[in-house]
């Protein structure tokens, strides 16, 4: 959040890269990109480059770790070192290990645990290039890599972020409205249940400013459940499977 | 197969399922009085139960399944065997169709071995009992394994058996298919192969539409057999 008054975030009531206050950058998703993962899923968000993969229910090491009731959902958020204008030095840092901890208590909210006692679900999500909002960014890709996994949940989880840059409340901060802007409140969302599973801000809102970012970032949310669904519904098509058969038919 | 395969419905987690009357059986989740797809699946309903039958994820251990497992540690009075779930099963000595002393087991079972098993209970903490005690339940001393996802597994069989028949009666082959997505198969080497591409050939079309039919215009073109007169 800092200022740099060279840069105009806001001009003639548009913004840096065109989009209008509560506009999303371009999303897309595909489901089940990696054939060794029981489940993946590959998502480009305007500049972001986020791959997500989920392994198990297996058995949990450390054993310690295990709960006897319920399967431990364990997100790993790691950024390459490429994904970055300067290298950024590889390994766990303060930033990922809060942002794999967000998002494994947020996925946790609508994995049916209770189903897998004693055993991990591992969702690794690789950011292979960063352009703000990678957080929101990992979450959704990391819940269609669930479902691609065939894990019992709630629900998907859908996430986007909302801010403030130059006074005026905005939808999906990018790279410099991030940095010089003056709020950014990421939010987790379950639509079914119309249930918050991540919030945070960075920055100052006014309670009515705070109303209209999380109005503004639950739309978005809903938006972005319908992009989610929609990739998972290409890979597991019965029309596409349809194809094959007729391949098949012809073929053999 | 019927016209209604076609209009096979695909469920995604949290979807709500129009289910008047119906009871949840696997896979949903009941909320509010409502039932929800609890994962990604195809609705089906059986015997008043509106199940989502998974299209993904790993085998989840359930009483009663018969599966193929891997020996993989051997200790005095028990066998600790891989059944492809989360956590391996112990099989003791006395679930084995032999009388094995203390400390004797190793000349009954080996470690990578492979046994044709049943599991007979899950406890709520997922911990597997195993028997190999039983008829048709044994060591498996030939022929080879294949692993296919577990969710495929009622394609290799079939509607009533029709699919594992087939493959049976065209390549000659004793084939098993575990509920864990392993299948035994045994018999001559080209019928062991035919078997082998067969099976792969419905894992890689497994929700195609007349996989049957296919499967058996192929099995009669490989083998020259004709079963039909």
């Amino acid at each position: 959040m800092g200022s740099n008054k060279d840069i105009e975030l806001i001009e003639d009531g548009k913004r840096m890269d065109g989009r209008e206050f509560d506009e999303l950058r371009e999303i897309t998703i595909k489901a089940g990109v990696l054939k060794r993962a029981d489940g993946s899923a590959y998502l480009e968000w305007g500049k972001n480059k986020i791959m997500a993969a989920v392994y198990g229910p297996r058995e949990m090491h450390p054993r310690h770790a295990q709960e006897t009731r319920k399967a431990v959902v364990r997100a790993r958020y790691n950024m390459a070192a490429f994904s970055v204008p300067d290298r950024k030095r590889p390994g766990p840092d303060r930033r990922s290990i809060e942002i794999s901890k967000l998002v494994s208590e947020a996925l946790e909210k609508v994995v049916f645990t209770e189903k897998y006692p004693r055993s991990v679900i591992d969702v690794f999500i690789e950011v292979l290039q960063a352009s703000a909002g990678t957080r929101c960014g990992g979450l959704t890709a990391a819940s269609v890599a669930l479902a691609d996994a065939g894990i019992p949940m709630s629900d998907l989880v859908a996430s986007c972020a909302s801010g403030k840059i130059e006074g005026q409340v905005v939808l999906d901060l990018g790279k410099n409205e991030d940095n010089y802007g003056q709020a950014d409140v990421p939010v987790g969302y379950i639509p079914r249940s119309d249930d918050i599973c991540l919030l945070q801000m960075d920055g100052n809102l006014t309670e009515e400013e705070y109303e209209e970012a999380m109005d503004m970032a639950i739309e978005a949310c809903k938006e972005i459940h319908g992009i989610q669904r929609e990739a998972l519904r290409e890979r597991y098509s019965t029309e596409l499977k349809d194809e094959n058969e007729k391949d098949l038919a012809e073929g053999v | 197969m019927s016209k209604d395969e076609t209009k096979r419905e695909l469920l995604l987690p949290g979807d709500e399922i129009e289910a008047e009357g119906l009871k949840p059986g696997k896979g949903v989740f009941k909320k509010d009085g409502k039932i929800y797809a609890a994962k990604l699946g195809i609705k089906n309903i059986r015997k008043g139960y509106v199940n989502v039958a998974a299209q993904s994820g790993r085998y989840d251990p359930s009483e009663g399944d018969k599966v193929i497992g891997t020996v993989s540690d051997i200790d005095a009075s028990y066998w600790t065997v891989d059944v492809n779930a989360p956590f391996p099963a112990v099989l003791h000595v006395n679930d084995v169709p032999w009388r094995v002393d203390y400390g004797d087991t190793g000349s009954y079972i080996q470690v990578g071995d492979a046994l044709l098993i049943k599991i007979t209970d899950v406890d709520e903490q997922k911990r597997m009992q195993i028997t190999i005690d039983e008829e048709g339940l044994r060591k498996l001393d030939v022929g080879q394994i294949i692993e296919i996802p577990p969710f495929q597994v009622p394609r290799v069989i079939g509607r009533g058996g029709s699919m594992i028949s087939m493959l049976k009666k065209y390549t000659g082959c004793k084939i098993f298919v575990g509920q864990n997505g392993r299948i035994w198969i045994d018999g001559d080497l080209e019928g062991q192969y035919l078997a082998v591409k067969a099976i792969k050939m419905i894992e890689e079309n497994a929700q195609a539409i007349g996989l049957t039919e296919a499967i058996e215009s192929f099995l009669k073109k490989e083998t020259g057999k004709d079963f039909d007169d």
